[in-house]
């Protein structure tokens, strides 16, 4: 994949010339440093402890179109509708392509202090603001992906909450592929910052408009002052045919509180990286995860925490639904260092597999350095249970009806952990519609 | 006379490489109240489980006609739409899934079955809030995970609502009184009572004498080592309260036959 990397690196020569001349001389020097560091990682192999069950071949050799056109590819509101949970009111940043539409945006729900707008903007405008965190957060250390984004950071989502404030609505971010001419390569980089005592709901949805090849390699840096609570939801909607990438990078002070849901919905490889670092004494997360993994995709979620001060408390729950030929991976690592004492967390990890071909790998482990800390830790994966189908088809369920219910018990905890009632409505309505089920999705417990 | 609700003819069934049931003869008609009664492992549960059509039942040779229809030929889930029930002995847990929502899609099914028209949520409501009167829960009990976390009792009394709702025409109960405090028991015996109706037959599977202080049966058969040894009325049911099962044990093989004719009704009620 030697040369692969090289048409990465000549890429970046254009890039340099024609952007980042003009930007801010930190953002090159960021840029910069990671181009160096892609070049020295590479992109990863199944050597690669971390991309075992993952390969990138197929991400790697296909020739993406790498595009500076900010344009909206015709992209129109009313196709965006249909991922909007039925709540285009929401504020929201619309992103085709990795760049950010005012056209498709609406944040006239925003009260007037809040900011949130797009990264691009924020660079020129308020440059020392995001120098002070971006880059800050996501370790480019082992990680390619990240390198590269960083290397061509340009545009995404900032949002920047001040001391105390608050946002009711969630703040729901679009990231739309579009590649009717060429595989396109996007890149969207977003960071949220949230200041002391402040919270906010965010949602990211990565979509695509066709079922198109494309890639999606984003990176979201989000770091949470004192106190401060952040509801951050991840939707993996990628086409098909679609690649997705992603990393998000938290950092979290003193007593602030992260609730997180990662849904990987579809893509042909999606992977997605979620890195929890609890910089404080205090801080606490809650990691919520569903996947649910068809013939032709592979899902890959790979989540770190890393209890590196005292008394933080991490629960994390995922759970997958492998069909078909589906495959997927759960590699989720609990780092408790030296000093963290009373730190309490625990993970499980469960896996249905709907089908003899489906493949599921799952890694949960625990390194811990500290002596006086909860932790616990479990990973499952199994068939649906054939005496609960006989119970269920003794009260009148026809067998596909029961395997149905039993399908949606399976996954109705992690939904139901999601703290936003229309994305759990449309979530409900989408298992249903994934997993052609006959039963009504309306009422779970 | 009406036809038979139930039809048992020279059942024997299978489990594993075990011959449990070794050749059952049983008649319930309309508005009968049947116990089957018998010592741990004698098959009670076995010919429970094979009526409502569990897989790892396997029917070696015999029948069963249900209403003159060949039930071993029906799928688990077709015997409920055509109106068999078991209360199971050990209901399953369904984690993720409310007790509402289960009814409601098992009811549903059963009368998209029927060609009668399916619930909406609110009139799905109102039954169960009536049905809930017989078990003596309150509302929130629908909205908890089926069975997951319930106690023993509230399992049994799970079933019993479930029973209260989809109204069968044979209800099949195994051990539904088994480990139930007083309170309870009288519940589940209520539930039964209230469903009890002239074109509608009971079946209770039993261990012990005490439910049928609440349930009088018609008719009582015991079961030993797969195969009815006794039937009678409801005194045979306090002779063995009184004597126990090591009483027919005493009596010797020669006393045990089946179907025995010494009361009228075992007459009728087996062949």
């Amino acid at each position: 994949m030697v040369a692969e990397k090289e048409s990465y690196l000549t890429t970046f020569e254009g890039f340099e010339k024609r952007v980042s001349a003009k930007d801010p001389s930190w953002v090159r020097s960021l840029r910069k440093g990671a181009i160096e560091r892609f070049a020295n990682l590479g992109f990863p192999t199944a050597k690669d402890e971390e991309w075992k069950y993952t390969r990138v071949e197929p991400i790697v050799r296909t020739p993406f179109k790498f595009s500076l056109d900010p344009s909206t590819n015709g992209v129109a509101l009313s196709q965006i509708e249909s991922f909007s949970f039925g709540s285009l009111k929401w504020p929201r940043l619309v992103f085709v392509n990795g760049f950010y539409s005012a056209k498709l945006s609406d944040l006239s729900g925003l009260s007037g202090k809040v900011k949130v707008g797009s990264l691009r903007e924020a660079i020129l405008k308020e440059p020392a603001r995001v120098e002070q965190h971006l880059g800050r957060y996501a370790s480019l250390e082992k990680n390619a992906f990240g390198a590269l984004n960083t290397a061509f950071v340009l545009d995404g989502a900032f949002i920047d909450l001040g001391v105390g404030e608050s946002v009711s609505e969630p703040i729901h971010l679009i990231f739309v592929s579009s590649s009717p001419e060429g595989a396109v390569l996007s890149q969207p980089r977003n960071l949220i910052v949230a200041g002391k005592g402040s919270s906010a709901t965010v949602i990211e949805s990565y979509v695509s408009l066709a079922d198109e090849v494309y890639f999606t390699n984003a990176v979201t840096e989000i770091v949470l002052d004192e106190g401060a609570k952040l509801d951050h939801n991840k939707l993996i909607r990628e086409s098909e045919k679609g690649f997705h990438i992603g990393a998000t990078h938290v950092c979290g002070k003193k007593g602030s509180f992260l609730s997180s849901s990662s849904i990987a919905w579809s893509g042909r490889i999606a992977r997605n990286n979620l890195r929890v670092l609890f910089d404080a004494e205090g801080s606490e997360c809650a990691l919520n995860g569903l996947y649910v993994v068809s013939t032709g995709q592979h899902v890959d979620n790979s989540i770190l925490i890393d209890h590196a001060k005292p008394s933080c408390t991490s629960n994390e729950l995922y759970k997958g639904i492998v069909n078909g030929r589906g495959t997927a991976v759960f590699n989720g690592k609990i780092i408790v260092r030296e000093d963290a004492q009373k730190t309490d967390a625990h993970q499980v990890n469960k896996n249905l597999l709907l089908s003899e071909e489906a493949t599921v790998d799952t890694k949960p482990h625990l390194e811990i350095f500290a002596d006086d800390v909860k932790c616990t830790h479990g990973a499952a994966v199994g068939q649906l249970d054939e005496e609960a189908i006989f119970y269920l088809k003794s009260r009148g369920l026809r067998e596909k009806s029961a395997r149905d219910v039993l399908t949606y018990g399976f996954a109705s905890d992690v939904i139901q952990r999601i703290k936003i009632a229309p994305v759990q409505k449309e979530l409900n309505r989408l298992l249903a519609e994934r997993l052609q089920m006959e039963v009504a999705s309306e009422v779970l417990s | 006379m009406a036809k038979p609700m139930l039809e048992i003819k020279n059942l024997h069934v299978t489990v594993g490489e075990t011959e449990i049931l070794k050749g059952i003869d049983l008649v319930v008609n309309p508005g009968e109240v049947h116990a089957i009664m018998g010592p741990n492992g004698s098959g009670k549960s076995t010919l429970a489980r094979a009526l409502a059509g569990h897989p790892s039942y396997v029917i070696t040779e015999g029948k069963v006609l249900y209403e003159g229809k060949d039930l071993l030929e029906m799928d688990p889930d077709k015997r409920a739409k055509e109106g068999v029930f078991l209360a199971f002995q050990y209901p399953t847990d369904i984690p993720g899934v409310s007790n509402a929502y289960f009814l409601k899609a098992a009811l549903n099914e059963i009368r998209e079955y029927r060609g009668l028209e399916e619930f909406d949520a609110v009139d799905f409501l109102k039954l169960l809030r009536e049905k809930l009167k017989v078990i003596d829960m309150d509302e929130d009990f629908i909205n908890r995970p089926v069975n997951e976390g319930f106690s023993g009792g509230e399992k049994k009394r799970n079933e019993i609502l479930q029973m209260a709702v989809l109204e069968p025409k044979l209800a099949v109960l195994d051990e539904t009184d088994s480990g139930l405090d007083i309170d309870a028991l009288k519940i589940v015996a209520s539930g039964v009572t209230w469903l009890k109706r002239p074109d509608r037959a009971i079946v209770l599977v039993t261990h012990y004498q005490r439910i049928l202080n609440y349930i009088i049966p018609d008719f009582v058969h015991v079961l030993w080592d797969g195969r009815f040894v006794k039937s009678g009325g409801k005194e045979l049911a306090f002779q063995l309260e009184e004597k126990g099962y090591d009483w027919l044990k005493a009596s010797g093989p020669t006393g045990l036959r089946p179907g025995g004719a010494e009361a009228e009704p075992a007459s009728r009620s087996s062949r």
